[in-house]
């Protein structure tokens, strides 16, 4: 069983008369407890890929499957009950809401689904439990040190059960000891689950806590 | 719904401009609106004082109290009529009233009349009268003995009624010979003689439509006009035209209050593209996020009125009687309902721009 297929995934965008290819004809197969990582340099087309694994975007040609879906049809209605129920992000900049607590951080994804307030607060006790996180319920970011606001995100990405976690270079605010930490977190959270996983990153060093590693350079897609 | 909330509370300050703005609004409208119905109240209490269903005025006084004359000849008429119930007689002189102790002169409008209704009890015994509740602000006291008119006819007061004023005057009920004998002796110029009136209040049996009272009562005088409460209420001069004013003043505030919140939530919209792209990503929908934008202008709008609300209560108390302001629940509901209408739709202009946000900016891939 595979967590995500990109089936000649291609996306380009206009830019006046003419058009910028930001990914070229992409084939791309994920494991349901496989974690990729994604690797690249800046503009070479790896946020474009993830975004569009994650139905934040609509290719322009080709099919995107994830777990048994079929998104590549779908309109922003659908894809935006397809991102809150099937797959969960962890994005660069963290990007928590800063007048929300931890906790409320990630109850955000229930409220945001209409999921029942009960079991989605004894699930978000038990990811921040599960991260180490329980002192840390009530504070808000401002008062996290970065790599525990980095655990609150990854909690937050797992709030909905997600068959597919994407990052977008998690590591990237972070010294390599703590990115480190925050990478082994993110394989024991992901393997612990058998969530599949897709990581992006420019940090070589951050491949080998994935299970396999992919190239992207100017839009293609290389093993 | 609950961010917005939460939001509100963690992060007030992000909402004091807005807030202080539909504050000031507020109060505005309500001090608009409580002119508007003191003018208004002020103005016809005592057409409205009488529980009529028709106003028979002369008909060559167009419409006016002041230039109108009818006499007993003219009752008999109305009385014959089919359909009717009652006839009394009203009729205002609008004179100067010397309360003891006062330096200043307050405005008076002393109406005779003959009929008891919701308002007024029935006519007093001659020299008294029962005063309108607002000439208390000006002094007056009852068991006091005023002064009314340049001829300073006496009379004692021995009741307060409420809502009685005409054209801003505070007004004086008194029966009917205690009026001919003050317009007689102060406007010697004008005098009432016996049996004669302004205007007659007719009381229908109930068995029969105003329009068809009014058609029957002039035919069959042929000599009078005949006029509805309502209609003799909007005859009074000015009233209609005021009327119109505030309305429009309070209309355009109402808009602008709208404007303001469109505009805050507008701009608050775009500092929080990334945390509405963010919600979007995780599977938030546009009608979730405007819902949040619209709870948060609703509560900033009912906090506001609060406020308003409570500073016009303080102004109200620190008016003077000469400011014909008067504040009615009715009207506090009104303006409630307008002010948070209008903050709810000055949220929903939000609607397009969140909308349009592209959650793939989230993740730095926006279109």
């Amino acid at each position: 069983m595979t967590a995500l297929v990109l089936d000649g995934v291609r996306k380009v965008y206009p830019s006046g008369d003419d058009e910028i290819v930001a990914v070229h004809t992409a084939d791309l197969a994920v494991g349901d407890d496989e974690i990729l990582a994604l690797v690249g340099p800046s503009g070479s087309g790896k946020t474009t890929l993830l975004s569009i694994a994650g139905g934040l975007l609509a290719p322009t040609a080709g099919a995107v499957r994830v777990g048994s879906t079929d998104i590549s049809g779908f309109n922003q209605k659908q894809l935006t009950g397809f991102r809150a129920s099937s797959v969960g992000f962890v994005f660069q900049a963290v990007n928590l809401v800063p007048f929300l607590t931890a906790r409320e951080n990630l109850l955000v994804v229930a409220e945001m689904t209409g999921q029942p307030k009960g079991p989605a607060r004894r699930r978000a006790d038990q990811l921040l439990d599960e991260l180490g996180l329980t002192h840390r319920t009530k504070n808000l970011p401002a008062q996290l040190s970065g790599g525990e606001r980095q655990r609150v995100a990854i909690g937050r990405a797992l709030m909905n059960e997600p068959g597919l976690v994407l990052f977008d270079e998690p590591t990237s605010a972070l010294d390599t000891s703590l990115g480190e930490q925050v990478m082994g977190l993110i394989r024991d959270e992901v393997k612990g689950r058998g969530t599949a996983a897709v990581i992006v990153t420019h940090d070589t060093r951050m491949t080998e806590f994935a299970d396999r590693t992919v190239s992207i350079i100017d839009g293609y897609l290389a093993a | 719904m609950k961010i917005a909330v939460l939001e509100l509370v963690r992060r007030p300050g992000r909402f004091v401009v807005v807030g202080g703005a539909l504050t000031l609004l507020t109060l505005l409208l309500l001090f608009l609106g409580g002119l508007l119905d003191g003018l208004f109240l002020n103005s016809t209490g005592a057409i409205r004082a009488n529980d009529a269903d028709a106003l028979v005025f002369s008909d060559d006084a167009r419409q006016s109290f002041l230039r109108s004359t009818v006499d007993d000849d003219v009752r008999a008429e109305i009385l014959a009529v089919d359909g009717v119930g009652e006839v009394g007689g009203l009729g205002l002189s609008l004179l100067g009233v010397a309360i003891p102790g006062e330096r200043e002169i307050a405005d008076g409008a002393v109406a005779g009349y003959e009929l008891a209704s919701g308002a007024l009890p029935a006519p007093p015994s001659p020299g008294q009268a029962y005063a309108d509740r607002r000439l208390e602000k000006f002094g007056a006291r009852l068991g006091q003995t005023v002064l009314v008119g340049p001829a300073e006819v006496p009379l004692e007061l021995i009741g307060w009624v409420e809502d009685t004023n005409y054209l801003l005057q505070n007004g004086l009920w008194v029966e009917p010979d205690t009026w001919r004998s003050v317009q007689t002796t102060n406007r010697p110029d004008a005098p009432v003689g016996a049996g004669e009136f302004q205007t007659f209040i007719v009381r229908s049996t109930g068995t029969i439509e105003t329009d068809e009272l009014i058609a029957r009562i002039d035919s069959a005088t042929g000599r009078t006009e005949t006029l509805s409460e309502n209609d003799a209420v909007f005859a009074v001069p000015g009233i209609t035209e005021q009327n119109a004013t505030f309305t429009a003043v309070i209309g355009v505030t109402i808009f602008v209050t709208g404007l303001v919140v469109a505009l805050f939530f507008a701009l608050l919209t775009i500092e929080r593209q990334g945390l509405y792209a963010l919600l979007k990503a995780i599977g938030g929908s546009s009608r979730t996020l405007v819902a949040g934008v619209v709870v948060q202008s609703l509560a900033v709008a009912l906090g506001a009125y609060l406020l308003g609300a409570l500073l016009t209560a303080g102004l109200a108390q620190i008016l003077p009687p000469s400011v014909p302001a008067q504040f009615e629940l009715g009207r506090a509901a009104i303006t409630l309902v307008a002010v948070t209408a209008a903050a709810v739709a000055g949220g929903l202009i939000s609607f397009r721009r969140i909308t349009r946000i592209d959650p793939a900016t989230a993740i730095g891939a926006g279109a």
